[in-house]
């Protein structure tokens, strides 16, 4: 545990200008005609043993983003560093273990375990694959784990369809971090779970944050959750980043009006519905053909002259919150 | 000025009295629900909460006739839609009583409409079997309804493909097949859970606002405490195919009097501190095919005793507030209460 003091200070996770797109159409060589930009240069930084929340509404990028941090998604410009460490540019031996030190959690837990694997397999399995273990050793290090995630040994020879949605997430969570990750990526962990389960989901992620010191990447949708789980918050629309910073400062008092928008259509209990006014109707541009200008200008109710120029993310008074809007400033 | 509607007029839209029903399996019956009552009153907008399984959804499909045939049995109780009793009912007389007295919005708008029709003839299909109009009256009811949804260019939408519309769109275009033959009662069964936020809070105000506007009832049944607690006047919190609290959303959400809702408030992360851990509910949901004995939370309750383990707790209170607890019901002789069952 000496080590955690060591850890908190230098970044587990460094994105700096990410650019994710994807071929949307082809001509008759094969050669992409247009793509579809789902992620327009990202920079973010997550030092460790903290967990930054990553929201927008659908399409805006988030997931695109988790991926290509995990290198599920490939990319042509930018960097992801993990320890400091290149992902894209590391060969062999070293890229096999900088995989190791990043998991990941999806959303939806029926499909994101083989449904042929008992329990003590998928556990185990990034630890099979790594290799150099015996079946004995795997299926004590899975008991370790299932315990960790509270699950009891007598699930380990179970199969999935033999259980909750509550704990086909705790398998899948104990899968991720059965390699000893430094950075958990959580795309959705709760959004398919009721909310009885998602509080013990949620309990479980910051107890193992507190016992291993691990670094956390939320992506969500649910504001309430973002600002109960996550030390900082990036807002994200059309696959850039519009605000960052610590969370109860974004959360609390919005700057850019994409965030305030959002926050004010979020469920709460303290306000009344608001009236179709204070909503802005209407969807994000299409991603084809990225806008000129700010990205948010159209549906944005305070656009005025300046707004057609691209707008950079801009730090803000003390310099811990950014914000990507010319009017933030004041 | 939201309340004054329900004040008005005491005339039922719809009551459920004591209804219970089970799904017969090879393993035994599922019994999905139990002595289930619910009442709307005319203009109402009333929540149902509950997690899933919690039998929500099988209470307004039941009550609307929609549950697969020869799928279930209704062991017990009655459903009167404005008066007429839908349990009875065949086929026919339920088409007539869906679509002009009560319609359905439902969580998945792409498979609610079909994909191979135009919008606009699905509309008006809808609007000329119930309203007797000719094309010309129901294309214009149909724009009508449509701009009042706050969707631009009605004629142009009219004629694309459900495909070519956004989720939030398409549900737009089904609140609006809802309400196009003026029905006086909506149930909105998690019509916004597959939307985002922004999207969700639009939709809203939309059925809120049209309902308030024509006095139209309406049946809100979400898992989202939030969204109920903004939208509704009265919330039912279902657990386990029971009834286990009802009354005004702020008098419940503010002072919820049965353990369950005091659990399910206290799961939610809006409610505590950063980083704090949550109270979740330990256990599991019961399995219906052998409910426990007594209460059905009783397993899960921190506060549960003897009785509570013996003899099901019955909805008990004053019209407006009821709960169904031995802690917590109407008054403190809880022997005198058991025995008058």
């Amino acid at each position: 545990m000496t080590e955690r003091v060591h850890t908190i200070t230098r970044p587990v996770l460094e994105v700096s200008d990410l650019n994710v797109r994807f071929p949307a159409s082809r001509d008759w060589l094969g050669r992409p005609t247009s793509h579809v930009h789902a992620v327009n240069g990202v920079t973010l930084q997550v030092r460790g043993g903290r967990s930054l929340g990553i929201v927008g509404e659908s399409g805006c990028g988030k997931s695109t983003l988790a991926q290509a941090i995990i290198g599920l998604a490939p990319y042509e410009q930018g960097r992801v560093a993990i320890d400091g460490q290149d992902f894209q540019t590391a060969q062999g031996r070293q890229k096999r273990d900088l995989r190791q030190k990043m998991q990941i959690v999806f959303q939806d837990p029926q499909s994101s375990l083989d449904r042929r694997l008992p329990v003590w397999r998928l556990i185990s399995e990034p630890l099979h694959i790594r290799g150099g273990h015996s079946n004995a050793e795997l299926h004590a290090k899975a008991e370790q784990l299932a315990a960790a995630v509270g699950l009891r040994p007598e699930h380990l020879d179970r199969l999935p369809h033999e259980f909750s949605g509550g704990q086909r997430q705790r398998i899948a969570i104990a899968r991720a971090i059965s390699t000893d990750p430094d950075l958990l990526v959580l795309d959705e962990p709760t959004s398919a779970l009721d909310v009885s389960v998602q509080a013990q989901i949620v309990n479980l992620l910051l107890k193992l944050q507190r016992e291993r010191g691990l670094t956390y990447l939320l992506i969500s949708h649910d504001v309430a959750l973002v600002r109960h789980f996550c030390d900082d918050v990036a807002v994200m629309y059309l696959g850039q980043i519009v605000e960052s910073g610590p969370a109860d400062e974004v959360l609390g008092n919005p700057r850019h009006p994409y965030t305030q928008t959002l926050l004010a259509s979020a469920p709460s209990f303290e306000t009344p519905l608001p009236t179709l006014a204070e909503l802005r109707i209407g969807e994000l541009p299409n991603n084809r053909k990225l806008p000129t200008g700010c990205f948010y200008r159209e549906r944005c109710a305070k656009a005025v002259a300046g707004c057609e120029a691209p707008q950079v993310l801009q730090r803000l008074g003390d310099g811990r919150r950014q914000a990507r809007c010319h009017l933030a400033q004041g | 000025m939201m309340t004054t509607g329900i004040v008005e007029s005491r005339g039922q839209a719809l009551a459920i009295h004591n209804l219970s029903l089970e799904f017969p399996t090879f393993s035994g019956a599922i019994k999905a629900l139990d002595n289930v009552s619910i009442n709307v009153a005319k203009a109402e907008i009333v929540g149902i909460v509950g997690e899933s399984g919690c039998g929500k959804s099988v209470t307004t499909m039941a009550a609307t006739g929609l549950l697969p045939k020869g799928r279930y049995r209704v062991t017990g109780g009655s459903v009167r839609i404005f008066g007429h009793s839908t349990l009875a009912m065949d086929e026919s007389q339920l088409q007539d009583v869906r679509g002009k007295m009560v319609s359905t919005i439902f969580q998945e708008p792409m498979n609610a409409l079909n994909p191979t029709i135009r919008i606009g003839k699905q509309l008006t299909d809808v609007i000329m079997r119930h309203e007797e109009a000719s094309l010309t009256d129901a294309r214009r009811i149909a724009r009508d309804i449509l701009a009042d949804m706050l969707i631009g260019e009605p004629e142009r939408v009219m004629n694309l493909y459900p495909f070519e519309l956004s989720g939030g769109m398409r549900q737009r275009v089904l609140i609006a097949m809802a309400f196009s033959c003026n029905p006086g009662l909506i149930i909105a069964d998690e019509p916004t859970t597959a939307l985002d936020v922004t999207v969700q809070a639009v939709i809203l105000r939309l059925i809120q606002n049209r309902a308030r506007r024509t006095g139209t009832s309406v049946i809100f049944i979400s898992h989202n405490v939030a969204v109920v607690s903004q939208l509704c006047d009265r919330l039912y919190v279902m657990y386990a195919g029971r009834i286990v609290e009802q009354g005004a959303t702020r008098t419940v959400l503010d002072a919820p009097q049965h353990p369950y809702t005091q659990a399910l408030l206290r799961c939610l992360p809006e409610r505590v501190a950063p980083k704090q851990e949550l109270e979740a509910i330990t256990g599991a949901v019961p399995n219906l095919m052998h409910p426990p004995a007594g209460c059905y939370f009783q397993p899960r309750c921190k506060e549960a005793v003897d009785l509570c383990r013996s003899r099901s707790p019955q909805l008990e209170g004053a019209d407006g507030r009821q709960v169904a607890c031995w802690r917590r019901g109407v008054g403190p002789e809880i022997s005198e209460q058991g025995s008058r069952q």
